[in-house]
């Protein structure tokens, strides 16, 4: 079993290797919308990918105001 | 006419398939333009002279842009064009083009060719109904199904409803509907929408190599296959077009309509 901080290094990890932004330029707490740069179509394949990743169906209203890599994290661990 | 290069979408007949390419900027909005396309294409598959259906076994539709196969109807479009007008013009706009667009779709779901929609990134809307009215859909693991149309005060207007009720549990229908979550295409497959998902960037490679497949079989039975095997709603398609003009002329949806133009948010599909 994943556990939280597992869980959340694996999205950082996953989510600079998918966008091409240095990992370390990531941290937990940061706007994932305004670290990575990404719109709307975007945002749609960052929650493609982790599904895929992570074999978890995120509905995307429970994802509506979340925008740090931890809250998304803790979304993501209560499904695992 | 074995050929055609429009603004939206462009086509070619080659060893038995044709293979049709969405590729309006930003991701395939159907709007006018896009109509008036499928309509020149639909015309040339009922063009007597023209052979393009009778030289051919497989259909599939794809797009050429990296943003997915199709984000829906053109929103902008509608609401813009909505303003321009006065209520009762705008509400026989919208069933115009809504009934135009069904005789497209309808005419492509009733082809004797077996379709296939090749389908990578967003699939939303108007795009996931442009990939039901096809007799197989083959999905790139990273598209992303959705009929987000609640959520603006509507339902799917170009024959969502009855083409997914054709081909899922109902349960899940009203799940999908109402709830207006987007899934993935490993749930689109769970649930028995999706006959292939393939890994990113091969989706119309398999589509090919499936097309190729279906070109060793003898036509005619694949087409009286398909005639047995998959009905056309056509009473719930009309359904569809009162249902949808009735919900549009409320004044929610103009809201819903203004709020998703004029959002900037990384999120603009949700309310």
């Amino acid at each position: 079993m994943k556990t939280a901080e597992n869980t959340l290094d694996e999205i950082l990890t996953l989510a600079a290797a998918h966008f091409k932004v240095p990992r370390e330029k990531l941290s937990p707490d940061e706007d994932f919308f305004k670290a990575l740069g990404i719109d709307s179509l975007q945002t749609l394949d960052l929650l493609t990918k982790l599904e895929n990743h992570f074999r978890v169906e995120l509905p995307d209203y429970e994802l509506q105001g979340v925008s740090d890599f931890r809250t998304l994290a803790g979304k993501i661990q209560a499904r695992l | 006419m074995k050929q055609f290069k429009g603004e939206a979408l462009s086509w070619e007949l080659a060893n038995g398939v044709i293979e049709l390419a969405l590729h309006r900027e930003p991701c395939n909005e159907l709007g006018s333009v896009s109509l008036v396309e499928l309509e020149q294409f639909a015309a040339a598959l009922d063009d007597p002279e023209g052979d393009l259906e009778k030289d051919a076994h497989a259909l599939i539709l794809y797009s050429d842009l990296k943003c997915g196969f199709c984000a829906g109807a053109d929103l902008r479009e509608l609401f813009e064009r909505s303003q321009a007008m006065d209520k009762p013009q705008a509400l026989q706009g919208v069933r115009d083009f809504l009934e135009r667009i069904h005789r497209v779709l309808n005419r492509i779901d009733a082809s004797p060719l077996t379709t296939i929609a090749a389908v990578h990134g967003v699939t939303f809307g108007g795009g996931f109904e442009l990939a039901l009215v096809c007799d197989l859909i083959i999905a790139d693991k990273m598209a992303r199904f959705c009929f987000p149309e609640l959520r603006l005060g509507l339902i799917p207007g170009f024959g969502g409803i009855p083409r997914l009720k054709r081909d899922l549990g109902n349960a899940v229908v009203r799940d999908l509907l109402l709830t207006g979550r987007s899934f993935n295409a490993g749930k689109a497959q769970q649930i028995g929408l999706v006959s292939q998902v393939v890994g990113e960037g091969e989706a119309l490679r398999a589509a090919r190599a499936t097309a190729a497949q279906l070109g060793k079989f003898d036509r005619y039975t694949a087409a009286a296959a398909k005639k047995f095997i998959k009905p056309i709603p056509y009473d719930d398609l009309r359904n569809e077009i009162d249902i949808f003009c009735e919900l549009f002329s409320r004044p929610a949806v103009q809201a819903g309509l203004k709020r998703f133009v004029e959002s900037t948010g990384a999120q603009p599909y949700l309310p």
